[in-house]
């Protein structure tokens, strides 16, 4: 089932060369989508419009087979979430955890059910009395358990991830990568996965979508798109990834 | 003779200990690397080699640097050897390069105070430099401030002022994770083309073991502020010997599977 399609989106900035032309992505229920692509390809520009931060220039955004409108937005934003890659910047330094991981709930109109938070907490390994602390008392990996738990704390069916784990050393990468995982395996939930690195696209999604100046130049199964790259910029993004020795 | 010798270095913050008892050694033309994750003292460790601890930290320890004690030594002995022998570049380039300062101003600045450049001769060291680092349009990148180039550019002009003096030792910390991949890949081969082309020693300090496998060839792993283990950087992918070394081997090597199974399926 398609939950979130951009169909022939186009979106410029006023006045602006196009940032995206005509991209057409769908992201069905169970199957984890990545958009690969480097600064000013324009991943962050359809982030927003599937955020319904902005409206595309052309093209329609549908959510759930319907076209995304204004009277939908309380509709998907419950069932829609986003992380974001800095989880330095995304939390609220003056706010205790458990306020910020309630917050998607009042903000839809929900009570902001402490069970429930302590049910997100747990769902991303965090301790019950995480709920009382600040963020400042918590390292890079552990802040963005808490954005995590915050995105998936009303049960949504997307979770739109925007380089969740670039700005994370190594070993924790590896730790939230399989967090993710196993939210996607035990909570009927799919990841729309931002990012420009390719091993974690690898170990994550099934499909990958390849954005380069605001076009899809390829896309279909990673193992495809991956593994026998036919556009250039694809070749080039692989044999740039720095590996250990083979 | 060793060109950098650091041992029993440590940095304390009030009591804390932030970096505890590193040594380690780099000749000249070495490539070194320090390789550890956040709150590891990788990047004090450089600083403390450089001189350059923010106030608040103090080091103990030695630290020689071509011969200078660069944590007893007087602020102006180890200035001295700031530049003409070790630079350093940084993650961050719009850190180290001054947004209301063309380009081409930054560069010439090292040159002017070490080498004593001047005039035509200095427009020519600091094109030089520019083509050294690969931007080749160097008129308009030399007229350039720092906000109208892109990361990767700003790189390289940080990089060209590092090494504009031919320092004997460029410290490198973290300098490609700021950047997209592709321009990571390019600044990787830059680099290791500018120290193989001068015989310039290089210490890189990242966390990410498979970039320094790229360009280093012998290895500290920190954690905690210690050495947990030291060797040729092919040997300890190869055969870890600490747990750590272990696990950030298992790290980077889940991300290399993960991408060749794509390749065989």
């Amino acid at each position: 089932m398609a939950l979130l399609e951009a169909d022939s989106v186009g979106f410029s900035y006023r006045g602006g060369t196009p940032a995206l032309t005509d991209v057409s992505l769908t992201v069905r229920a169970g199957r984890n989508v990545a958009l690969v692509g480097e600064s000013g390809a324009g991943k962050s520009t359809l982030l927003r419009l599937l955020l319904g931060l902005a409206r595309p220039t052309t093209g329609e955004i549908r959510f759930a087979g319907r076209p995304l409108t204004r009277g939908r937005l309380r509709e998907y934003r419950r069932a829609v979430q986003a992380v974001f890659q800095d989880p330095y910047s995304s939390l609220d330094p003056r706010h205790r955890i458990g306020r910020i991981v309630a917050e998607p709930l009042r903000g839809l109109g929900l009570r902001a059910d402490p069970a429930r938070v302590a049910a997100a907490l747990d769902a991303v390994g965090l301790p019950a009395d995480t709920a009382s602390r600040y963020p400042h008392e918590f390292s890079g990996g552990q802040r963005q358990r808490v954005a995590i738990a915050r995105a998936i704390v009303c049960d949504p069916k997307v979770l739109l991830a925007d380089e969740p784990v670039s700005a994370l050393d190594l070993t924790t990468r590896v730790r939230i990568v399989d967090l993710l995982a196993s939210l996607c395996a035990e909570r009927d939930l799919t990841i729309m996965l931002v990012s420009h690195d390719l091993g974690v696209v690898a170990e994550l999604c099934r499909h990958t979508a390849v954005l380069e100046s605001g076009r899809l130049v390829e896309q279909g199964d990673t193992s495809q798109v991956l593994g026998s790259p036919s556009h250039p910029y694809t070749r080039k993004l692989l044999a740039s990834v720095p590996r250990l020795a083979r | 003779m060793s060109l950098l010798t650091v041992s029993g270095l440590s940095v304390r913050s009030g009591p804390s200990v932030l970096v505890d008892g590193v040594s380690f050694e780099v000749s000249p033309g070495d490539r070194v690397g320090l390789i550890g994750e956040s709150g590891s003292g990788k990047s004090l460790t450089a600083l403390a080699v450089t001189g350059l601890l923010p106030p608040g930290l103090t080091a103990t320890g030695e630290v020689r640097l071509d011969g200078v004690d660069m944590i007893a030594a007087p602020e102006r002995q180890r200035t001295a050897v700031r530049g003409p022998v070790a630079a350093i570049v940084f993650q961050e380039p719009l850190t180290a390069l001054n947004p209301l300062m063309r380009a081409g101003r930054q560069i010439a600045d090292p040159l002017r105070r070490i080498r004593g450049l001047r005039g035509e001769a200095l427009k020519l060291a600091v094109r030089d430099a520019l083509r050294e680092v690969r931007l080749d349009d160097t008129d308009r990148i030399a007229r350039s401030y720092p906000h109208q180039l892109s990361g990767g550019q700003r790189q390289r002009v940080a990089i060209a002022m590092a090494i504009a003096c031919r320092p004997r030792l460029l410290i490198a910390d973290e300098p490609t994770t700021a950047l997209d991949v592709t321009v990571q890949a390019e600044i990787l081969d830059l680099l290791d083309g500018l120290v193989t082309r001068h015989n310039t020693a290089l210490v890189f300090i990242t966390h990410d073991l498979p970039v320094a496998a790229r360009v280093i060839r012998d290895t500290h792993v920190l954690r905690n502020g210690r050495v947990v283990e030291s060797g040729p950087i092919d040997s300890l992918i190869d055969h870890p010997e600490h747990p750590y070394t272990r696990t950030l081997v298992d790290s980077a090597r889940r991300f290399d599977a993960a991408l060749e199974r794509t390749a065989r399926d």
